[in-house]
């Protein structure tokens, strides 16, 4: 037996990592569910072209001057059609002939039916001649960065991250110690700081791959930008997974069933999945609860690895979310560490 | 590292010459359930020392005490001449354990498994060498989710011998294997007395408490009712037989007792569901005259076997319980 093979650090690390990989769901949560969530969600986010907007109108002039405008397409109706025709939503706006002038019906909490109104208006009074005052000309972009696909990729690594640290160490360790081998451990002389080490270094060892293999994909497939520094943004998903290692340590403390920790678990995470903005920005939650939502480890980390990637922000201007992170991680290595069950 | 060819040679620390175990007013509740009340227990070195009792005498919790694994609520633990408060790093390299109940990872192999408990300790047998005296080369490479249940105690007992320990502690090493299996055990364990190791064990099984152990204790509620050498322990039922009869069910409850207590060598007597039992010192003088005066009361036998008075007896004639109905 050589050096590293007669070393209990190897050995247990190893064993981690032997285990993960002879789980095979646990290799498909970690490694090929985010890219399937990532996939279904780059199809129904994608960017189509600007909508054609559905309008009617009273009259048959009507009807032509408002299909002169490429962005509408209008039917001719009477009143009382087109108004069940804006109740179930066919249309989004009545222009109705009315002896001193026109009337628009429309729902004006619908942006869509706002923008039908603008350039319903706009058409009608350019064919009664109306001129322009300045002349205007359009110049189209489609930003990389700026898409759906590019916020919520960062959210889903962020949750990805979190999911995989907790789920990787509540699970075996209730496990372990309902099946009296966490007391059969201890029995042992193995060092028991390097018990709870080889699930953090096994855990690190395969955030390389989760991760590379997540971004990469995203990369490659929606050319998601990587606008800070490449080392950075690894330094923040390391971090992340040791916070969520340190609160999954923390939930599998005490907990000798199974079922308890998974109540616990889902206790922890569910108001991150809500609260954390990993599918919708966390600032639109109200004012009020914007300093919990803040406070959460995964609203950090969400805002950290988006700020990375998405702004190109360097590590000292993300220093509010770092420290935030780091201060769940000592928090709750510091808590668990005490309280932990070793039997 | 050390290899098992030295391990006939071990060289004990100084002071070696302190008892492997020493139990002194060991104390230990659950909540209101007193598990350990009061134990006083010294083993020798190279001695092989069995806990018998019943389910929930406390065995288990003496043991994991002594492997430092409980805390106790009174009373001092000294093993190997260390105690667990000052000597924890030490004790536990030189100490083997098999817990009653310990389920290893069902995805690892055998030899993963044994490899990973070899990395703990500073010196040992090799893993070939736990593999050959477990008998689970065979199955070496094989996950421990696929072996039966008595190879899964197999490899628990070759993880607890993997570090070569002087002081092995073994709670119900056979519960729940077969006849061979079981035999097989008994070699493993008969091999480590001749190597000087000291051996505690637990068990439910009287003959195999007669067959490996130097001295026994019989436990019951938490404390030690008798101990010695199986022999001192039967000897002191002063009687070496035990005559059982039942009389036929529709005369139960006719027999006077008296005039059997009367006969000569006859020590005692008991029943349990209709069995009577006699204890007996001289059965070729004493059987016929338990069938004369059970003629003379005109009763009618539906059964009657006698048998050498075993641990088991012991445990009845202090108690008024068998071991295993409860
Ligand atoms: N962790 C615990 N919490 C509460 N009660 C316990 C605990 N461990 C043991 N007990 C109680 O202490 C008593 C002794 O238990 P112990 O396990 O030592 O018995 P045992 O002699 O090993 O029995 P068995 O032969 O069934 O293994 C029992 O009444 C048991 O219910
Ligand atoms: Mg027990």
């Amino acid at each position: 037996m050589n050096r590293l093979e007669s070393s209990s650090l190897f050995q247990l690390t190893s064993m981690r990592f032997r285990l993960f990989l002879r789980e095979p769901e646990a290799v498909f949560w970690t490694f090929i569910f985010p890219i399937l969530l990532a996939v279904g969600l780059g199809i129904a986010f994608r960017n189509r072209p600007a909508d054609v907007l559905q309008v009617g109108a009273t009259t048959a002039q009507l009807s032509q001057a408002l299909a002169a405008d490429k962005g509408l397409t209008a039917t001719t109706m009477d009143e009382a059609a087109g108004t069940r025709a804006l109740a179930t939503g066919s249309i989004l706006l009545l222009a109705i002939q009315r002896p001193e002038g026109i009337e628009y019906k429309f729902d004006d909490t619908n942006t869509d039916a706002r923008t039908a109104r603008l350039l319903a208006d706009r058409a009608i009074q350019t064919a009664a001649g109306r001129r322009e005052a300045v002349r205007a000309e359009n110049q189209l972009v489609h930003e990389t960065g700026a898409r759906y696909i590019d916020f919520v990729v960062p959210g889903l690594l962020g949750m990805n991250l979190m999911g995989s640290a907790m789920w990787g160490l509540v699970f075996p360790l209730v496990e372990a110690r309902q099946k009296k081998l966490l007391k059969r451990m201890v029995a042992s002389p193995m060092p028991r700081w390097q018990y709870l080490a080889s699930f953090l270094l096994s855990r690190l060892l395969l955030l390389v791959i989760e991760v590379a293999v997540f971004l990469g994909f995203a990369g490659l497939a929606f050319g998601v930008p990587f606008r800070g520094p490449l080392w950075e943004l690894a330094l923040l998903c390391v971090l992340t997974s040791v916070a969520f290692s340190a609160l999954g340590l923390l939930v599998s403390s005490r907990a000798r069933t199974m079922e308890a920790a998974s109540g616990l678990l889902n206790l922890v995470m569910l108001p991150m999945w809500i609260l954390s903005g990993i599918f919708f920005s966390a600032s639109r939650f109200p004012a009020a609860i914007q300093p919990l939502v803040r406070a959460l480890p995964l609203t950090a980390a969400n805002d950290a690895l988006r700020g990375n990637m998405l702004q190109g922000m360097s590590l000292g201007q993300l220093a509010a979310p770092v420290a935030i992170l780091l201060a769940w991680a000592a928090a709750a290595f510091a808590v668990s560490l005490r309280i932990f069950r070793w039997r | 590292m050390t290899d098992s060819r030295n391990a006939a040679t071990l060289t004990l620390d100084p002071g070696g010459n302190a008892p492997s175990l020493l139990l002194r007013g060991l104390r230990k509740s659950f909540g209101d359930v007193v598990a350990v009340d009061g134990l006083d227990l010294e083993v020798a070195r190279g001695e092989c020392f069995g806990l018998l009792g019943p389910n929930g005498a406390g065995k288990t919790t003496t043991i994991e005490i002594c492997e430092g694994l409980t805390e106790a609520d009174a009373g001092s633990v000294e093993l190997l001449g260390l105690d667990w408060r000052t000597g924890a790093g030490e004790l536990r390299q030189r100490i083997g354990v098999q817990l009653q109940e310990t389920q290893f990872p069902d995805k690892l192999t055998v030899e993963e498994t044994l490899r990973l408990f070899r990395s703990f300790y500073r010196r040992g047998i090799s893993v070939d060498e736990s593999v050959q005296r477990a008998q689970l080369e065979e199955k070496r490479g094989a996950r421990v989710g696929t072996l039966s249940g008595g190879q899964k105690q197999r490899l628990a007992m070759a993880c607890a011998l993997v570090g070569d320990p002087e002081l092995l502690f073994l709670d119900e090493p056979t519960t729940g294997l077969d006849p061979q299996a079981r035999r097989h055990l008994w070699n493993l364990v008969d091999a480590l007395k001749q190597a000087g190791r000291t051996i505690i064990l637990t068990t439910h099984y009287m003959e195999e408490a007669e067959r490996l152990c130097d001295r026994v204790a019989i436990m019951d509620h938490g404390r030690v009712i008798t101990q010695g050498t199986t022999q001192q322990l039967i000897a002191s039922l002063g009687a070496e037989h035990v005559v059982e009869f039942a009389v036929a069910e529709r005369q139960a409850g006719k027999l006077d007792v008296a005039p059997l207590l009367a006969i000569p060598g006859v020590q005692s007597h008991r029943v349990d569901a209709g069995l009577h039992q006699l204890s007996v010192g001289e059965l070729h003088t004493a059987v016929p005259s338990i069938f004369a005066a059970l003629d003379g009361q005109g009763l009618e036998l539906s059964e009657f076997r006698t048998h050498s008075a075993t641990l088991e007896d012991v445990f009845v004639s202090l108690t008024g319980r068998t071991l295993r109905d409860e």
